[in-house]
Order: structure tokens, then C-alpha cells, then sequence
């Protein structure tokens, strides 16, 4: 399946493609996940390509990531169908957005995420679902800047000590 | 939790100037605008203006301008000077036994709903609480 979305951005000057992500990107994918993470995770990132891009995609996965002619890779997004945890109804969750910092403000992540709800829709999928850290104001922000609220669930964990 | 009369104060005046943050408007300006005390809201302004939300021009023609980011600033970063999130336990000081357990339980539980509030508050950005807004009167219209 081929995902490509043009787009120009907020400035009306540059172009941004969003598409299916490839081996090409996952040194530039590490090193933004890095850069705001403050981990490098090149395994995590191969494993992800593998399991959610290519022949992978009926099982309704996706890895897409942002591109411009002058930046190049400028941000990601990760998310999947999934279906009946706690007897929840097929959703979509987005589980990694990231937008390189000299690159925010522009719409890229707009872009990212109206892409995946996209594909999501035509999955059949009414919601979308996350789980942001409480102190993440940056991506808690976006999220709700995208319309997400709380919802039906409540995340709850606890140590294994 | 109730919010408190200057956190609404506070956010008139913050998305009043933030609505053209390259002009500059009076306390005066503000208060006739949404119909409030002008001397409550000039403390209010006192408050804004030290916390790096707003700047004060001073001279003819002087008055507030806003100095944030409509885009990144918080409904938390507006109203953390006026509220307080410490929920607390109305209870005497001198708790012990089986009395103790209980008030150490709802403490934690208080806690939880602190964070989540706080959470929430710094989650809604500015843009984010006008939206809000206007998608609320259109559904009630």
C-alpha cells in the first residue's frame, strides 16, 4: 500500500510529502527520537519499520513520516488499529508523533496525524486514542489542539517491585 | 475545584490582549470590555505582568501587551497564580490509628486528582480554550 500526501505548509512556500516510512529514513527517525527523547533506540526503530510498514499493512499499522526537499525528514508518526482491549470497539491508537524542533509551528504534525486518521477512516475506525505523559505539555497540547480529550478509559499502572 | 474570580480575570485579560498582541490596551480598556472590576483586575494585570505573561508599556499612549505564544501558553500558566491544586483533607492534625490509615488513603487519593487536574489545565492551550468555546455556543445554538 503506498500512502502519499503533498502538502505545502502554513508559510505557502514549502512543499512537505508525507509517506509510508523506509529504511532510507531510520537514521534520521533515531536521531529525532533521540534528539527529544535523549535516547538513541536504533533497534526499537528497525523493529518498528518491520512490524508496521510494507507487507505489514493489513494488519492496519503504519509508519509514516514527513518529508521536505530542504530538510528533509522533518517529523513521524506511529499508530495501529487495535480492537477489544477491555472490550473496546476497534480504534485507532497513535502511539509516536514527533516533529523536529526547528520544524514546529508549521503544520507538520497537523499533516502527520490527519494522514494517519485518514488511512484509520478507511479502516472503518471512529476514534483515535493516545497516552501522553501528564507532563508533556508539548504533545499534550498538540493532541488537544487536534481535539482530543479524555475519553471513556483511564490509564492505570503500577510498579513491579 | 471552583476556579477562583482572578483566574477568570485573568484570562479575559490575557486572551483580550493576545486577540492583537501588537496593540497595546489599557486596564480600563480590558475591564468595560467584559464588564468587571477594574481596581480587581488591576491587581490581576500586577500579577500577569510578573510572571512574564504580559508586558507593561509605560508613557503616553502605554498600556498591557501580550508576551506569550497563543500556541504554546496554557490555561495552567495563565491561572497557577491564583489557584492553588492542593485539595487537602479537612482534618485535625493530631490523627492516629485506625483514623490515620484513612486520611493517609484519601491523601493519596487527593493527590491523584490534583495531578490529573494540573495535567489537564496544562494541557489546553490558549487556542486550544477558544476553540473550546466556540464549539460549545455552537452546539448550544
Amino acid at each position: 500500500m503506498t500512502i502519499r500526501v503533498l502538502a505545502l505548509l502554513k508559510n505557502n512556500k514549502t512543499a512537505i510529502d508525507i509517506g509510508e516510512a523506509g529504511a532510507a529514513d531510520i537514521d534520521a527517525v533515531v536521531a529525532l527520537d533521540a534528539e527529544i527523547t535523549g535516547t538513541a533506540k536504533p533497534e526499537y526503530w528497525s523493529d518498528i519499520l518491520k512490524r508496521y510498514t510494507g507487507s505489514n499493512q493489513h494488519m492496519k499499522r503504519y509508519f509514516l513520516v514527513a518529508r521536505s526537499e530542504k530538510d528533509g525528514l522533518t517529523g513521524f508518526v506511529v499508530g495501529e488499529v487495535r480492537a477489544w482491549e477491555f472490550g473496546s470497539p476497534p480504534c485507532g491508537w497513535v502511539f509516536a508523533l514527533s516533529v523536529r524542533s526547528e520544524n514546529r509551528e508549521q503544520g507538520i504534525g497537523n499533516l502527520l496525524f490527519e494522514a494517519l486518521c485518514t488511512e484509520m477512516k478507511k479502516d472503518g475506525v471512529d476514534t483515535i486514542r493516545t497516552m501522553v505523559l501528564g507532563t508533556d505539555k508539548i504533545n499534550l497540547s498538540f493532541f488537544r489542539g487536534e481535539g482530543l480529550a479524555s475519553g471513556p478509559y483511564v490509564e492505570l499502572e503500577r510498579r513491579l517491585d | 475545584m471552583k476556579l477562583h474570580k482572578a483566574s477568570q480575570y485573568a484570562l479575559y485579560a490575557v486572551l483580550h490582549l493576545a486577540s492583537d498582541a501588537d496593540k497595546k490596551f489599557s486596564t480600563a480598556d480590558i475591564a468595560a470590555s467584559y464588564d468587571i472590576s477594574i481596581h480587581h483586575l488591576a491587581k490581576v494585570m500586577r500579577t500577569l505582568v510578573r510572571s512574564g505573561l504580559i508586558e507593561s508599556v509605560r508613557g503616553v499612549g502605554g498600556g498591557y501587551r501580550f508576551a506569550g505564544n497563543i500556541r504554546r501558553t496554557t490555561l495552567w500558566d495563565v491561572i497557577h497564580e491564583f489557584e492553588s491544586l492542593d485539595s487537602g483533607i479537612d482534618s485535625p492534625d493530631d490523627v492516629s490509628g485506625n483514623a490515620e490509615v484513612v486520611i493517609n488513603g484519601l491523601d493519596s487519593v487527593m493527590k491523584e486528582i490534583d495531578g490529573l487536574s494540573r495535567s489537564t489545565l496544562d494541557s489546553i492551550t490558549l487556542k486550544t480554550l477558544l476553540r473550546y468555546g466556540v464549539d460549545n455556543l455552537e452546539r448550544d445554538n
